[in-house]
Parts: structure tokens; C-alpha cells; sequence
């Protein structure tokens, strides 16, 4: 029985309301328990000796000192990490990163690691491991990196894209293309031609909550795994794979997860702890500092974008270019690829092309950030559109609206989009109070758009009716933000039953079958597919149930408010069996009941925002500040409206941080100045105003109840927004973010 | 919604950049499938180095839906079908 | 070398044993299995370990273990009575004014410490009273609406 994923209900009983999460006395009484807070019997404190140099050769490694310090239990270095990845580069840079092999290649690189009796006798270790360094040139930013003569970080990166593929290895690692029609016949067409270039400083996911993990593994190979994590079961199978276990004896438990934003799509320490577990033969925590988070986790890609728009009088954008250049850190990817399938992607434009350049530098791997790349394109793109409003006089949302991609369009990353939702969210935009509300001195107003692609990925639900007739759901996407109370609801509406008869709890990879991350906006829209699926199919066995207890044939037994009905003339005086009663007599009707889902959620459809912000700048200090701002995206269907705002709110509060302060900074020596929330300054309540979120419920097509991802998107527009606001506010276009007091200032003078 | 192979219709499968060279630098190339599946494996036979690419993770977008991993998705009669990245999550 | 510390934690006696330098987080957590308070930082920046010392609201790992002979202490273990959460914490769950929940037990006493200090607080005099406070997830919003609403719900308004 395929579950049927088209969109079927429109009108819902449970879905939509606010309950309670289930989760919810724990986390404010404090007995959640997250990353750092299992302890094991006989635990040893592992620890993490990383490279202060940015670039530099590992000539020689003593340990001997470390290892006979009394209480030490186990030192590893890479010679403890054997390289098993057998040619897949994807999984040799992750355990390159996991641990410095001949070279570190940035500040902060694991280059050995200790586990001891405590947390004073592994840091005394870590001081008696003598590292012979060959320190060698570093390069941090991306234009340097891509420029010839360059410091060479990897001698086997050929820039993948160009034919014929270059002889001679460069930190360029990827180039690629986008677009449509004949940009240069466009810009001939134009009225005006607006350029700018951009530069866009690199930004950290800043979850409060370290990365933290409890390892334990025996001699046997059979390990178990406590971990703060975003995939439990892809920390299984790359944790598996790098240490050579089996990944049915690695049985990996996600805590309760304090933030993840992409930065626990992917294993950091974890393979160190179970290494170090495994040399010791007893458990090992292994919890970050603030400091390793900064600076050897997985921020997002700091850039340098070019963008070139050209615009008919009557608000036709004739043509638009964009090269973006992003840095990956240490390792290729290809961020800046995503950058450029995204930044115009809002827009229905006849020529438009995207030329995206990645660079590795001498900085952390980089990692998904929340719509990855996407915001860092968005700056560019919605900033040269408001100048090209600007430049005709016209209003930016009319502007954008003139321009909105829409069914049919062909979008600038190449597929013919269906049906879309940019076109609600501008058109909202336009009627909002906020958009005509007055503004005090020193305010401007700014908006912009935001695109990102959702997506489903592999998902497994298990349903079990206990014998009471409550309902037990396990779930394999981890609950980020309150996922666990849209599942029950989902369960809920479907077996139609109260939400509070219906548990979830988030299973460990021993208990249910692979499921993806918890990113891409997925959680919510996949595993409520699923969870429908479960539903379904254990209503189908209670419908059986009810007809065997009736003696009568399946098809004249119904499923209505949560009861099975015998349905015709011949069972009118048969009261209807609810869900205790058929799960009363299971034992005598076919044993346990549960429904069981595992599927593919693909088909999760695009996502689009647009946010309105009215900013403050002072002219004396620079600094800005935000006083209004509003959220408007399509949900498809909020399953549970406060934690669809909670989304849009916590996405926009990321995007002000990151537009407004968040910037990592190197020194010339290649090393982090400011790996710390004193010095990496995220926004504070004090910083911020309410946020006004605006649901659109378009329904998707893809999904039994219209449900699409809301995760990511609100990250998207914040930046452009922020920039077109200050603009109108002082009088000074920001091409350079974060928009600091300092730069805001700067360009304030220069204006002058 | 797995199709036989007697459904199959012919397509104009668009590439996106990064698999043109493989083709010899055309931006579409026409092939006859019926789902996901057999266009990989079509495209894995004729293509040298396709099918790399296809194992790092290639999504198709079918009228302007993308699927990255459901390959018995069925490719309809007139549908436009693009080949693209896939692309990760935060 | 290791003291002998005596000291009240949420009403109760409690003598533990810890090093000089250790500070009161790791005190908590390590020794006394009080793990509602969490470590983000390390350096005083994130409240995340957030604990009332003889009424002043101050983060645990920049207090030692040694400084709390005497004094007494209120942790989020202590701030339900029995089964009945105190408003503050009923607020927050039925506010949504948490999602990933790492940061609530930091937000919680900070809420409490403002509250105690000052009943009926201005939208601004909340902010500014949780500004030690990071949270990553909500964008403060409907934090700092649960904290309105429980203190109208503590006013008795």
C-alpha cells in the first residue's frame, strides 16, 4: 500500500492548533538532556590538541611524554585514524578534517588528541605532546586565494569545470555556469546598467550548545554513540566508516540538540572519541570549548560577488550577471556554486547568467549554514535591485513584482518552475501595515526577497498502538525545534484521536531504518509524510481487527473520528469500536497493532520569503539598529503556527546578526581574532524588536496535508533588506557585511 | 508509481553545466525513459564519466519539481526534465 | 588540593568537594548532577549557566566552587514547587518560547532574577534584563512575551 503523498485535506480538527510539546516540562525544569549531559561509569575526559598555525607541514609528532603522564589513558594522533575512505574524497576530507594528517591546514586543525582521568590531567597532557611544525604561507581570503601564485593548499585540486582540466593544481576548485538567454545583447537594451561588487565576511551558526558526544566502544567493535547531532544515523554511517566498525554495532543516540542551523550535519570530534575510547578500552566525553566551535567547526563561506543589472525605464530588467566567488575553508566544495543557482532565482528574467568560482583557503571546512549560500547571494542581488528601482524611479515592490518569477517561468538555475509563491508573499508585502507606516528621523525602510530550495530525503516513522489504545511514535529526524509536537498532531488528525494521546520520542539508529538529516527544511515535511503513512496503515490494521471481532468483511467496516464503523444496513445496531477497545483484544485478533512507514519524501517544492525592515542609523557612531521588522512566507499548511513563526523569527534574528555584526576575523598571521560570543557578537535580546511574521498558507501539491519545509528561507532576505533599509535611511549604500558602525560610518564620511 | 518500460517517451533531458563537456557540450540531449532510474542508467551507458556524477548525486527537477532521490518517479510525456545539482541543507 | 565547601542549593544543604580553581558550572554539573545549567561559553557570554547567588543573578562559570561556602544558591532544578511549575516555566512552554531549549534553563533564572527584583517591567527593562542571555533559535520574540505574560500572571493582573 504506497502511501498516496497528494494533498487530500483541507479541513483539519487538530492540525493548526498550538499545543504543548511534549518536550517541553523537560527543558524547562532542566532534566532535557542534551550534548554534555550523560556521564558513563568510568568516563575519561577526551581532549583536542589543534594547530596554532594557519598553514604548516607536521614534521614530526611526540607523544611518548603525554602517554606516561599518570591517568592518561590513550593519545591519538592520525596514525590512530588509518585511511579506509578508499578513494572517496568526500569522506577522505572529512577525516583529513576530523584530523590534521602531513599538513594543518588552519587554525584550529585537530592534530592529536588525549584522554584522561580528568579534565586537569588531559590538559596537562596536551602540553607534553612536542609537534615539529613546518610553518608554511597561508592564505585566508577568497580573491587571494584564486589569484596565481597563491599559497597552494592541496597539490590534487584541478579546477573541476574547465575544459580541458587544468594541468597545474590551484586552490580554484570549481567553476560553474548558470543562466539563459544572450546577457549581453540585454545590456544593450537597458536604460540604465547598475554595477556593484560586494564582499561578504564569513559568519558561524553560533547554536548555543557546543558539540558534545559520550563514546563507548568495546574490543568486540560493538560502540555506542551519545551525540549532539542533526543525523544521527549519517553520524553512524561516516563515524562506521572512517573507524573501520560496523554500523549495526555502532548504535548512535541523539541528545536533545541545543541549535544545530547545519553545523551538526557533520561529524567534528566524534571519530576522535570513539578512537580514543577504543585505545583506552573505556568511555570517553568529548565536549567542545566555545573556542573549537569557532574556529574548527563548520561556519559558512565568506565571498566576493559582482553583480550587473540592466533595466528598461518602464522597470524591465533586460539582462542581470553575477559572479560569485566564495572560499570553502580547507576543503573543495562547492558553495559558491549554490550561490549562484540561487541569487536570481526570485525573478523571471529573459537573460540572466551566474558564473560561480569556489576557492579553499586556510580556514575551518565549510558547512551548511541555514539556506547555505543562499544569503550571501541574496545580499548582492537584492541590493542592485533596489538600485535599479532606484534608478527609475520606481517602487521596490512593484519593481520586484513586476520582475517575480512565476508558474511557468524559467528560472535562472534552469528548470520551467511550477506553480510558486514569491508573486503572495510581494503582493502581501505591498498591503501590509508596515509597508505605508511612517518613519521617525534617521529611519529608512527596506525590503527584499529570498529563495531557497526545500527538500525530503530518506524517512522512517513506527507507529505502535499499546494495549491501553495510546499510540507510541517513533521518529527518525531529530526534533530541532519542536517537530515532535507537529508529528503527534499529524498522528493525531489521522487516526483521529486526541494530540494527547499520542507520544513521539526520537528513536537511535538501532531502533528504526536510516533516516536522513534533519536539514534542508526537511524535518516537518518528511517525517509528517511519513508519520500520515504510519497512521494509515495502522488504521487499515485496526479496520481488520474490527472486522474480525465483528465477523464481517473488511470493506463494511469504516474509519471515522478515530472509531472503526460497520458500515450498512445489516450492522445499524453494532457500536462502533474505538481504539482501546481494538487494541484490547489484539492479543486474540492478530497480536500487536502498529503501522510502520519508510519512504522517500521527495517533490518538497521551492520556498520564497520577503521581509519588510524599517533600520535606525546614527550618524555620530554608525550603528544601526532595527526597529520594525516583518516575515512574510508560505508555509503550505503551518502544522503548529507558533513554531512556524518561531522558524521565521529565529531566521530573521540570524540574517540581522550576520547583516549587522557577525564577521569572523583573521590576523595576519592566519589566525581567528575573535573566536568567542564577546568578540563574534550575535544578536542580543536588547537588539532586537518584536518580529512580525505573516503566514501565507498555499497549499503544496506534494504533501497529504500541503505541508512544505519553512526552515531555511528566512535567512535568505535579512541582509538585502537591512542594506536597502540603511540605504534609505542614510543615505549610503553598504556594499560589505557585516554593515558594522565602522563601515557604516566609513561610507557615511566618504559620502560627505 | 513505477512505470514499464513500454511508457517510456522520448525527452529533451537539459543538463546543467558541470555535465555538457560530457556530452560534447550540448545543453539538452534528447533520451527516451520512462522513470529517473532508466534515464541514469541510460545516460551511465552512453555517457563516459556520467555516471560519477550520477553517484555524487545528480537531481532531476521534473516540471520545475525536484526530486533527488525517488528514481521509479515516473518522467511524463511532454514533461521538461533537467538535470541539476543536488544541493544540501542547513 | 581539594575544599570542603558547605552551602544551600534550591532550599536544601549541600556540602560538596571540589578543586580551587574549579568553578561553580562544573560543580553543578560534575559533582552534583545539576545539569540544567549548561556550559555555551566558558567565558561569562552566553548565560546559558545562569544561577541566582544570594539573590544576584550571575553566571556560574565565572563564580568558583570554593565561593559558595554559605551562600546560598537557586538553580532551575529548584524553581517548580513540586509538580506545579512556576509561572515563568508554564509561560514559556505554553508561549513557545523555546525551541531548541538549550538556552530556557539561562532564561529562566534571568527571567526570574528581573521579575524578583521588579514585578512589572517595561518590554524594555525585559529586554535589557535578558540582554545576558543568547538565544539562537526564537529571535527573543516570544521569550520576551512569555516573560510579560508571566508577570501579569504573577502581578495577579
Amino acid at each position: 500500500m504506497p502511501l498516496d503523498t497528494s494533498l487530500v485535506r483541507k479541513q483539519f480538527k487538530v492540525i493548526g492548533t498550538r499545543v504543548r510539546r511534549p518536550d517541553g516540562i523537560d527543558k524547562v525544569t532542566g532534566r532535557a538532556k542534551y550534548g554534555a549531559d550523560a556521564f558513563a561509569p568510568g568516563q575519561l575526559i577526551g581532549l583536542v590538541l589543534r594547530s596554532p598555525h594557519a598553514h604548516a607541514r607536521i614534521k614530526k609528532i611526540d607523544i611518548s611524554k603525554a602517554e606516561k603522564l599518570q591517568g592518561v589513558k590513550a593519545v591519538i594522533t592520525a596514525a590512530d585514524l588509518p585511511d579506509l575512505t578508499g578513494g572517496d574524497r568526500g569522506m577522505r576530507d572529512i577525516l583529513e578534517n576530523c584530523m590534521a594528517r602531513s599538513k594543518a591546514l588552519y587554525d584550529g586543525h585537530a592534530v592529536a588528541a588525549v584522554a584522561a582521568v580528568d579534565a586537569h590531567t588531559a590538559k596537562q597532557a596536551l602540553k607534553l605532546i612536542k609537534i615539529d611544525y613546518e610553518v608554511l604561507p597561508h592564505v585566508t581570503d577568497v580573491d587571494e586565494a584564486l589569484k596565481p601564485g597563491a599559497p597552494l593548499i592541496h597539490d590534487d585540486i584541478f579546477t573541476d569545470g574547465i575544459e580541458p582540466k587544468p594541468t597545474k593544481p590551484s586552490n580554484f576548485c570549481k567553476l560553474a555556469e548558470y543562466g539563459h538567454g544572450d546577457v549581453e545583447a540585454g545590456f544593450k537594451e537597458a536604460d540604465f546598467v547598475i554595477e556593484k561588487s560586494y564582499k561578504t565576511e564569513q559568519t558561524h551558526q553560533g547554536y548555543i550548545e557546543p558539540h558534545a558526544c559520550l563514546a563507548n566502544v568495546s574490543p568486540d567493535g560493538v560502540a555506542e554513540l551519545w551525540v549532539t547531532t542533526q543525523g544521527p544515523f549519517v553520524y553512524r554511517n561516516h563515524c562506521a566508516a572512517l573507524l573501520g566498525l560496523d554500523a549495526n554495532k555502532l548504535r548512535v543516540t541523539a541528545s536533545e540538540i541545543g541549535g544545530g542551523f547545519g553545523g551538526k550535519t557533520h561529524v567534528w570530534a566524534e571519530p576522535l572519541a570513539l578512537a580514543l575510547s577504543r585505545k583506552a578500552n573505556r568511555p570517553v566525553k568529548l565536549t567542545m570549548t566555545r573556542d573549537e566551535v569557532f574556529r574548527a567547526t563548520g561556519p559558512t563561506s565568506s565571498a566576493s560577488i559582482d553583480v550587473k543589472v540592466g533595466v528598461k525605464k518602464d522597470g524591465t530588467v533586460t539582462a542581470a550577471f553575477a559572479e560569485l566567488r566564495y572560499q570553502n575553508g580547507a576543503f573543495p566544495f562547492t558553495w559558491a556554486e549554490f550561490g549562484a543557482m540561487t541569487a536570481f532565482a526570485c525573478y523571471d528574467f529573459k537573460n540572466v547568467k551566474t558564473v560561480s568560482r569556489d576557492a579553499v583557503v586556510n580556514r575551518p571546512k565549510c558547512a551548511a549554514y541555514r539556506a547555505p549560500s543562499a544569503p550571501i547571494a541574496a545580499f548582492a542581488v537584492e541590493s542592485t535591485m533596489d538600485m535599479a528601482a532606484k534608478a527609475i524611479g520606481m517602487d521596490p515592490i512593484d519593481f520586484r513584482i513586476k520582475n517575480a518569477a512565476r508558474e511557468g517561468t524559467k528560472s535562472s538555475y534552469g528548470p520551467v518552475f511550477g506553480p510558486i509563491g514569491i508573486g503572495p508573499t510581494l503582493e502581501a508585502a505591498k498591503k501590509h501595515a508596515h509597508w505605508n507606516a511612517p518613519l521617525g528621523e534617521n529611519q529608512g525602510r527596506g525590503m527584499a526577497c529570498g529563495f531557497w530550495f526545500n527538500f525530503g530525503g530518506q524517512t522512517c516513522v513506527d507507529l505502535n498502538v499499546t494495549p491501553d489504545g495510546s499510540v507510541t511514535v517513533a521518529l527518525g529526524t531529530i526534533d530541532v525545534g519542536g517537530s515532535r509536537a507537529s508529528m503527534a498532531l499529524a498522528v493525531a488528525e489521522e487516526l483521529g484521536v486526541a494530540y494527547e494521546q499520542v507520544r513521539c520520542v526520537v528513536a537511535d539508529t538501532s531502533s528504526l531504518g536510516h533516516n536522513d538529516m534533519t536539514d534542508g527544511s526537511r524535518g516537518t515535511f518528511s517525517s509528517s509524510m511519513a508519520a500520515v503513512d504510519a497512521a494509515r496503515k495502522a488504521i487499515h490494521t485496526m479496520r481488520e481487527r474490527a472486522a474480525k471481532i465483528w465477523e464481517i468483511p473488511l470493506d463494511e467496516v469504516e474509519w471515522i473520528d478515530g472509531q472503526a464503523k460497520a458500515v450498512g444496513e445489516k450492522h445499524g445496531n453494532k457500536a462502533p469500536l474505538s481504539i482501546k477497545e481494538i487494541a484490547a483484544q489484539a492479543a486474540n485478533t492478530g497480536g500487536p497493532i502498529a503501522g510502520h512507514s519508510e519512504i522517500v519524501a521527495d517533490g518538497a517544492g521551492v520556498s520564497f520569503a520577503t521581509h519588510i525592515c524599517d533600520a535606525e542609523v546614527d550618524p555620530e557612531t554608525g550603528r544601526t539598529s532595527i526597529k520594525r521588522y516583518t516575515v512574510i512566507q508560505d508555509a503550505g499548511k503551518a502544522m503548529h503556527p507558533s513554531y512556524v513563526e518561531g522558524q521565521y523569527q529565529g531566521g530573521a534574528a540570524q540574517g540581522i546578526g550576520w547583516a549587522l555584526n557577525e564577521e569572523y576575523i583573521y590576523g595576519k598571521d592566519g589566525r581567528l581574532q575573535n573566536a568567542g560570543f564577546l568578540d563574534y557578537r550575535i544578536p542580543v535580546c536588547s537588539d532586537l524588536p518584536f518580529i512580525d511574521t505573516q503566514i501565507l498558507e498555499i497549499p503544496n501539491p506534494n504533501h497529504p496535508y500541503g505541508v512544505r519545509g519553512v526552515g531555511e528561507t528566512s535567512i535568505v532576505p535579512p541582509l538585502g533588506a537591512i542594506g536597502n533599509a540603511i540605504s534609505n535611511a542614510a543615505g549610503v549604500r553598504l556594499n560589505h557585511v557585516p554593515m558594522s558602525p565602522p563601515r557604516v560610518l566609513k561610507a557615511i564620511k566618504d559620502a560627505r | 508509481m513505477t512505470a514499464s518500460l513500454d511508457t517510456s517517451h522520448l525527452h529533451d533531458v537539459h543538463l546543467w553545466g558541470a555535465l555538457r563537456p560530457l556530452v560534447g557540450g550540448a545543453t539538452s540531449i534528447p533520451m527516451r525513459a520512462a522513470t529517473i532510474r532508466e534515464l541514469f542508467r541510460k545516460l551511465s551507458d552512453e555517457y563516459p564519466g556520467m555516471e560519477a556524477h550520477i553517484k555524487r548525486g545528480v537531481a532531476v527537477s521534473i516540471d520545475g519539481k525536484i526530486y533527488r532521490d525517488q528514481w521509479d518517479t515516473v518522467l511524463p510525456a511532454g514533461a521538461e526534465i533537467y538535470l541539476m545539482p543536488r544541493v544540501p541543507g542547513g | 588540593m581539594s575544599v570542603k565547601v558547605s552551602t544551600t542549593i534550591n532550599g536544601d544543604a549541600v556540602d560538596f568537594v571540589c578543586q580551587p580553581d574549579e568553578p561553580l558550572l562544573d560543580v553543578l554539573r560534575n559533582r552534583l548532577g545539576l545539569t540544567g545549567a549548561k556550559e555555551g561559553c566558558g567565558t561569562g557570554d552566553c548565560g546559558a549557566c545562569s544561577v541566582i547567588l544570594d539573590g544576584r543573578l550571575v553566571c556560574s562559570c565565572l563564580v568558583l566552587g570554593v565561593e559558595m561556602e554559605g551562600k546560598k544558591l537557586e538553580t532551575v532544578e529548584g524553581l517548580a514547587d513540586g509538580p506545579k511549575l512556576h509561572p515563568l516555566q508554564q509561560q514559556f512552554i505554553d508561549g513557545a518560547a523555546l525551541q531548541c531549549g538549550i538556552c530556557t534553563p539561562g532564561f529562566l533564572i534571568a527571567a526570574k532574577a528581573l521579575l524578583d527584583k521588579n514585578p512589572d517591567p517595561s518590554e524594555e527593562e525585559i529586554r535589557f534584563g535578558l540582554a545576558g542571555n543568547l538565544c539562537r533559535c526564537t529571535g527573543y520574540d516570544k521569550i520576551v512575551r512569555a516573560v510579560q505574560a508571566a508577570a501579569k500572571e504573577m502581578r495577579g493582573a
